[in-house]
């Protein structure tokens, strides 16, 4: 058998699996979970730039208004309808406001909208889900049937019939949303309710009521945090879509107040003579919903690498 | 025995994949060999690449893997001509595959039989659909073939049931209609890649039986591929111990489970439940198999070894002919004429000897 | 047609008439909140306006109100006008509007659908390759971006800049000028359908039972038009009612911008000159087709998938 040109050594066939420790697994070092995500999340070019563009969108809203001369509603009739300029970077409205300070502080509104609205989402949709899935039985079905009947009717319609009752303004539009996106997170919350109670732990602690509660409420936390983080930053820019849909068609926000929605049907006004009025927050608003999109669908593929596998 | 024909034949057959973790090399040289009316089975833990050999052999191998080097030589004769044919199916091309090879010649059983099925086809289109397809049967013909077919694997009332869609059907009723969807063309070689892993255990044997009785009517051969070496004993005429990549034992039935030699053998031996063993001094090898992704130095089963020798760490051991077969070859350095004299650990000893006993 | 079937549709009509009841209720509602009375008219006297309430049964009992409400708004009287169009019958305003609007979301519906399928069915068979990654881009584009800064778009450039077509809708034209919105509306379809398609179809190329009709010796062409397609595409079905409502949200402000009289132009306008009765008919034509579309998908979708239908009988 010495076709395999190998030339053995003296001690080549001397015993040594019994020296050796066998039992060992070569296992890869454990790495911490967030470090992980961290480490998908930063190989997705997309999700990175779209997470930069937000950090950057949210420090300018925040610092632009306060750093310019110019105040967002200050009507100057001199300067009316000016184009971009060293002066005034995106140009003047048809009042003389200056356009750089109204998207600035017009993006800082339209995010506070949507931030709370989504947070008021998450809190609304948690506890209905929570409540559902706790009790189960006649509750559970009557909630959820409840839930379903909402579902199938279009956000836009309790929208604007919300806000034909409301008077229009930044709590009442916050209001409005937060019925937008809830039903989500109550589905997701529900769903993981129900499979804690599924949890041995839970059917053993059945007698003590009280440990119970903690213990899904604990186990909840834990378990939902990455679903509903990611939910939440796929709604905030249909919140966002949402305010601008509002103030468009004239049930949010009014001049001169400043908000993204604002900001682009006053400009759609002048929108064939003035494009510039109309097309600046456009792209802040095209570019905040992308942003947030592709910040959110790697979050998931980060935080859920078995979807993106496929 | 009377003239034993080959029909399929591997050799040093290598195949990589690209993975996002770098190149992971999955079969590192397979020897493979297949005669008419038998049965081999290829036996190792999940990963071991058995899996993979066999969608080699079908030519359904997964977008990211690459056949690096190798043959997998098939003989058939011409249905109209009777003419003897032999090609290298590595070298054919995707259309020749589909329209020679596979389901005419070559046809599989899959492991999940709730999942290999497609949920919105009628199942007696499923199994007309190759005849059709392939034989251009008339949709009548092809039709009295399914209802057959489907009598051949035992499932009653097969006119009514040629409308039932799979979800309608049980886990094992499923596998029987996966096992005529296999028939249909009239394969010589049937591939079974653990064909009974997802069923309750009442439905296994009859399932094995099933396969048995019509390669039996059939005159086919057959693969399987599995991890349960019960399903081994049952089956097989000849077993191929697959490790890492490699078939590192091969002989027949007899030989592999009376006279084993390579100490992975000598573990998956060990480590089969009997009835006399009780489940606390069950044997399991230890250790996890290595990450393929990583080149293997020497025998990738020396990690695991308690009977690795030094060379096992440096070189991997070639195919050693036990003496006295034609048909048994071990690939370990044990069998080489200066390794020192060691035999397999005695607890296996004597259960070989229970088994010699019982007959298996 | 077997008897499950008739069972699922059933639950299915029956969900819908409960959710219809509910709007029906809570506009009647909305209707009861609303500041004033709908005869804001100064110039009527007191005396005028009773006779007013009276004609159109505002003086009954809330009850009896609300049940000739919900009569009314079944057979279509959604009462009269009282802005936009002095005292013309609401039904008549809101007929041809409807009309409109729905000839433009099945379109973009149709044209969305059809170009995101073979988009998403393009990626998925090369998956991770230049094409894949077009498609992934167009779709996050279409996903991500409303539907009106499409619109904006092309009505600045194809319209006003290049001429190329009418920047507003023209009624005896309405092809033509129909097709700026019917596209800036299909881009979230296109999107939205070409994401699903592409995740849908690489699953099924996964998935055991298209290991199985490959092993049968098909060929790509079959065993993707045979296998492939009808298994990705059920679920595609389920998709499209969130897209039908997108289209929705975006026929409002695309109508606007490409001057499109159909039922958002409408609604719009109804809300900024406080025509209520007209915003509460629009919003209930808008929910009426939701639950309609919703409903036929739903049972579209139980034909097409038999599991659908029949696994809660197993």
């Amino acid at each position: 058998m010495n076709k395999y040109e190998y030339q053995f050594a003296p001690d080549s066939f001397e015993l040594v699996g019994d020296k050796v420790d066998i039992s060992k697994d070569v296992v890869a070092p454990v790495v911490p979970f967030w470090l992980d995500v961290w480490r998908r999340f930063r190989k997705n070019k997309g999700a990175v730039i779209g997470i930069t563009v937000i950090v950057l969108i949210i420090l300018m809203s925040i610092f632009m208004p306060i750093l310019s001369s110019y105040k967002f509603d200050a009507i100057d009739s001199a300067s009316a309808n000016i184009k971009p300029n060293a002066q005034h970077w995106f140009g003047t409205d048809n009042f003389g406001r200056d356009l750089w300070v109204r998207t600035w502080t017009g993006t800082r509104v339209s995010l506070i909208v949507s931030f709370a609205a989504v947070v008021i989402d998450i809190v609304v949709g948690m506890t209905y889900g929570m409540i559902s899935g706790y009790f189960g039985g006649m509750v559970d079905t009557i909630m959820q049937r409840i839930q379903e009947i909402l579902n199938s009717i279009p956000t836009l319609v309790i929208l604007t019939l919300l806000m034909t009752v409301l008077e229009p303004s930044l709590f009442t539009i916050i209001f409005a949303l937060m019925f937008t996106e809830w039903i989500g997170m109550s589905r997701i919350t529900r769903a993981q309710v129900l499979k804690i109670k599924e949890d041995e732990f839970v059917l053993a602690s059945r007698t003590a009521g009280a440990s119970e509660v903690f213990y899904i409420f604990k186990e909840l936390r834990t378990n939902i945090y990455s679903q509903l983080i990611v939910m939440a930053m796929m709604t905030i820019p249909n919140a966002i879509f949402y305010e601008a849909y509002l103030s468009f068609v004239g049930l949010g926000l009014t001049v001169p107040n400043a908000s993204l929605g604002v900001l682009i049907n006053d400009g759609f006004n002048y929108f064939l003579s003035y494009p510039y009025m109309v097309a600046i927050p456009v792209v802040v608003l095209a570019l905040l919903m992308l942003s947030f999109n592709l910040f959110g669908d790697g979050l998931r593929d980060a935080l859920d690498p078995t979807m993106k596998e496929m | 025995m009377a003239e034993r024909e080959r029909i399929l034949k591997i050799r040093d057959l290598r195949i990589s994949f690209k993975t996002t973790n770098g190149q992971v090399n999955a079969i590192r040289g397979v020897d493979l060999d297949l005669y008419k009316g038998e049965t081999i089975v290829i036996v190792g833990e999940s990963g071991s690449g058995k899996s993979v050999t066999t969608k080699a052999i079908m030519g359904i191998l997964a977008n990211n893997a690459h056949i690096d080097s190798g043959s997998i030589d098939y003989v058939w004769y011409d249905e109209k001509t009777g003419e003897r044919q032999e090609r290298d199916i590595v070298q054919m091309t995707e259309k020749e595959m589909g329209q020679i090879i596979r389901g005419r010649k070559i046809a599989m059983v899959f492991q999940d039989p709730m999942t290999s099925l497609n949920p919105t086809m009628p199942i007696g289109k499923q199994i007309m659909e190759p005849m059709i397809y392939h034989y251009k049967n008339s949709k009548k013909e092809a039709y009295a073939k399914a209802v057959e077919l489907l009598q051949l694997v035992g499932i009653t009332d097969a006119e009514k049931r040629m409308k039932n869609y799979p979800h309608q059907l049980s886990g094992g009723m499923r596998q029987r209609i996966v096992i005529a969807i296999a028939l249909s063309c009239d394969p010589y070689v049937l591939i079974c890649d653990e064909p009974t892993t997802a069923l309750d255990v009442t439905i296994q044997a009859k399932i094995l039986e099933l396969i048995q009785d019509i390669q039996k009517k059939k005159d086919l051969s057959v693969i399987y591929i599995t991890h349960d070496l019960g399903v081994v004993a049952k089956v097989a005429d000849y077993v191929n111990v697959m490790y890492a990549g490699k078939i590192v034992e091969t002989g027949t039935i007899n030989e592999i489970f009376y006279d084993p030699r390579h100490p992975y053998t000598w573990g998956l031996l060990s480590s089969m439940p009997d009835l006399d063993t009780n489940e606390d001094e069950l044997y399991t090898i230890p250790g996890t198999p290595p990450n393929l992704a990583h080149p293997v130095a020497g025998d990738a089963f020396a990690p695991r070894n308690q009977f690795a020798l030094n060379v096992d760490y440096e070189i991997d051991p070639p195919m050693f002919d036990v003496p006295g077969s034609a048909t048994h070859k071990v690939a370990s350095w044990l069998m080489h004429e200066n390794a020192p004299n060691i035999q397999m650990p005695a607890s296996l000893k004597h259960r070989i000897e229970n088994m010699k006993k019982e007959g298996l | 047609m077997d008897k499950s079937m008739l069972k699922y549709i059933g639950k299915r009509l029956l969900i819908s008439t409960v959710t219809l009841f509910v709007i029906i209720l809570v506009l009647f509602l909305m209707l009861k909140l609303m500041p004033g009375t709908p005869f804001n008219d100064e110039k009527l006297s007191d005396s005028q306006k009773a006779l007013l309430m009276a004609k159109y049964g505002l003086d009954k009992p809330v009850l009896v109100q609300f049940f000739n409400y919900l009569k009314n708004m079944l057979t279509g009287d959604f009462g009269v006008s009282y802005v936009i169009n002095k005292n013309m019958e609401i039904s008549k305003l809101v007929g041809s509007a409807m009309v409109i609007s729905f000839k433009l979301g099945i379109a973009a519906t149709i044209l969305g659908a059809i170009v995101g399928i073979l988009l998403g069915v393009v990626a998925a068979l090369n998956k991770n390759s230049w094409l894949d990654s077009l498609a992934t881009g167009v779709s996050v584009l279409g996903v991500s971006i409303p539907s009106f800064v499409f619109a904006l778009i092309l009505v600045y450039f194809l319209g006003a800049k290049w001429h190329i077509l009418p920047t507003q809708y023209n009624s005896s034209n309405s092809f033509v000028s129909s097709i700026m919105p019917v596209i800036a509306l299909s881009m979230s379809v296109i999107a939205n359908v070409a994401r699903f398609t592409r995740t849908e179809m690489i699953q099924v190329l996964n998935s055991d039972y298209m290991t199985l009709a490959k092993s049968k010796g098909l060929d790509k062409r079959t065993l993707i038009m045979k296998h492939g397609l009808r298994n990705s595409l059920v679920p595609v079905i389920t998709i499209l009612g969130p897209i039908m409502v997108n289209i929705m949200t975006g026929t409002m402000v695309v109508e606007n911008i490409c001057g499109v009289p159909g039922l958002g132009k409408l609604l719009i306008q109804s809300i900024q000159q406080n025509d209520y009765n007209v915003t509460l008919a629009c919003s209930f034509l808008y929910a009426f087709m939701y639950v309609i579309i919703v409903l036929v998908i739903d049972v579209s979708y139980g034909i097409i998938d038999p599991r659908i239908r029949l696994g809660k009988d197993e």
